[in-house]
């Protein structure tokens, strides 16, 4: 309930900047030609890198944090190389490499979108691995060990004992990755993808001689547009872990 | 630790293979083995288009800026103008093909071109040494000078006025090195970015400001109570088309068709349509245009 309060507060804030910026027709350029439109366009792309990426990363996660879960000291060191290698590499750098390193090395002429959603992909899974990990793990042993003496299968105590018990650990770490990843998504338009926030920012550049002024309104609106798509992700969760409370 | 690094670096190459093969990626060939064997390119470099196969195509693959008014942004409707791209409209018109804009960033400016992901770099690139060992400059577009604005009331007109003055600039400008290194009477105030430079200037804790002539000129036309006194001083660095390193075909044929150009006056008929609505009649358009690729100093 608090934390939505403290949403309301900015949204309603943010709608006044909106109004003093439309009285120096700073916001009204968003409607000339059809700014608006491409504006909507960007943020289209938006959604489309991050949710596609969000969508492919949660599965292939869950299986690398099982992956990671695994005694095998050769899974265990590739696992630990390739997750290590992910987090302390930037994003940045990561895009580069794939967008112009492929080029390079294997003459491969991959479009940007594709190699940001490849990127972001490799990032996710190994980011959301991670959290499977510590999920699986921090089930305590005894949670086995009863399911075991009531007679349940392996198979029985991973469906009905382990796996829900994990997802709810797990809930607020995805989404927490998730609104991370339609944030990050703006590093893409260094690979060439106009997304939202480049649409906005040519805005801004176009009219800069006429209104010099309209950057604050205008990045507003931005900010209010990454809201909209971050506040329904975040209530979704907020549903879940109600409804899975104990 | 260097043994877990190439480790990891192998790794992730694995990955990425794993992940490309897995991905239905078109895959351009272009430079042909027999083409990039007779360039003698460096092993693992990327390839590049020849005149022929762009023809071929359709299609001039153009990087240009997208925010970067008046030089190369997009219009309200969505459409890519400004100086450069009404240039690389023309290239694509008389090569007989469409263009296809690609937005740039000033950081990845060559690595787009040398990578053969665009075939012409056209975003307002300043030739440099150090670039130019990466990629293969045109001859030059445009020139960019020194210019120094003043209030209008106390009009600076050379650089012997400046003597015993204060003049603002911009950390790590073209213009704190001009003017450390051959006007030492002047006396500078430094600031970091842009904006504080101009504020520094409207509130007279200087007598001038400078810096780039196109930017001066720019925002003089938009502050009135400015002018620029000085619209062209020191060194001036030439802008030009790039391509990759080696594709001299498309090279050649950049450069005859700015000499062909020269002869049309075009580039002034690009200021005309592109830069005089911001520039204002009061800029002598030869000091930023360059025709035929002869830059001379004036």
């Amino acid at each position: 309930m608090r934390a939505s309060a403290i949403e309301l507060f900015s949204l309603s804030s943010l709608l006044s900047l909106q109004n003093t910026g439309g009285r120096e027709r700073g916001i009204g350029i968003l409607f000339d030609g059809n700014n608006f439109e491409r504006l909507m366009g960007g943020l289209f792309v938006t959604i489309r890198i991050s949710l596609l990426s969000a969508a492919l990363s949660l599965p292939l996660g869950i299986l690398f944090g099982m992956l990671m879960t695994r005694r095998n000291p050769l899974t265990k060191a590739l696992s630990r190389i390739y997750l290590d290698f992910i987090r302390i590499m930037p994003q940045l750098v990561l895009l580069f490499l794939v967008y112009f390193g492929t080029a390079r090395a294997f003459a491969l002429s991959l479009s940007g979108e594709l190699s940001a959603v490849i990127v972001f992909v490799l990032w996710g899974t190994a980011e959301l691995g991670d959290l499977v990990r510590g999920a699986l793990v921090s089930i305590p042993r005894i949670q086995y060990e009863s399911a075991a003496a009531l007679g349940l299968t392996p198979l029985q105590t991973a469906f009905f004992i382990i796996i829900p018990q994990t997802v709810r650990r797990l809930i607020p770490l995805a989404i927490n990755l998730v609104t991370r990843m339609v944030k990050t998504s703006s590093l893409v338009v260094l690979i060439g993808v106009v997304e939202v926030l480049k649409t906005g920012q040519q805005i801004i550049d176009a009219n800069r001689f006429r209104y010099p002024t309209a950057a604050l309104p205008i990045y507003g609106v931005i900010f209010l547009l990454y809201f909209l798509v971050c506040w329904p992700i975040s209530l979704f969760a907020g549903c879940l872990e109600k409804r899975w409370r104990d | 630790m260097k043994k877990s690094m190439a480790a990891a670096v192998f790794l992730s190459a694995l990955l990425l293979a794993g992940a490309l093969s897995g991905c239905a990626s078109q895959s351009e060939k272009t430079g042909s083995s027999a083409q990039s064997a007779a360039e003698g390119k460096k092993e693992g470099s990327a390839s590049f288009r020849t005149v022929e196969e762009i023809r071929n195509s359709g299609v001039i693959r153009i990087g240009v800026f997208t925010d970067k008014a008046p030089f190369g942004y997009i219009d309200s409707k969505g459409e890519n103008q400004g100086y450069d791209v009404f240039y690389a409209r023309r290239i694509a018109e008389d090569l007989g093909v469409k263009a296809e804009f690609t937005s740039l960033d000033p950081a990845s400016r060559v690595e787009y071109v040398s990578t053969g992901k665009i075939d012409i770099t056209l975003a307002n690139f300043t030739v440099t040494k150090e670039r130019a060992e990466q990629v293969d400059f045109a001859l030059p577009y445009m020139k960019v000078a020194l210019g120094v604005v003043s209030p209008e009331d106390k009009e600076i007109k050379s650089v012997e006025e400046l003597k015993g003055k204060t003049l603002i600039i911009a950390k790590g400008t073209t213009a704190e090195t001009y003017f450390e290194k051959n006007h030492p009477e002047v006396k500078l105030q430094k600031y970091d970015a842009y904006a504080d430079a101009y504020n520094a200037l409207l509130d007279g804790r200087g007598d001038a400001f400078s810096t780039d002539n196109t930017e001066v000129i720019a925002w003089a036309k938009t502050n009135p109570g400015y002018v620029v006194g000085i619209e062209t001083l020191g060194d001036y660095d030439t802008i030009a088309a790039a391509v990759a390193k080696g594709n001299t075909e498309l090279l050649d044929f950049l450069n005859e068709e700015i000499r062909a150009l020269g002869k049309e006056n075009f580039f002034h008929k690009d200021y005309e349509e592109t830069l005089k609505p911001v520039f204002g009649d009061d800029t002598d358009p030869d000091s930023i245009v360059v025709e035929g690729g002869e830059a001379v100093k004036n």
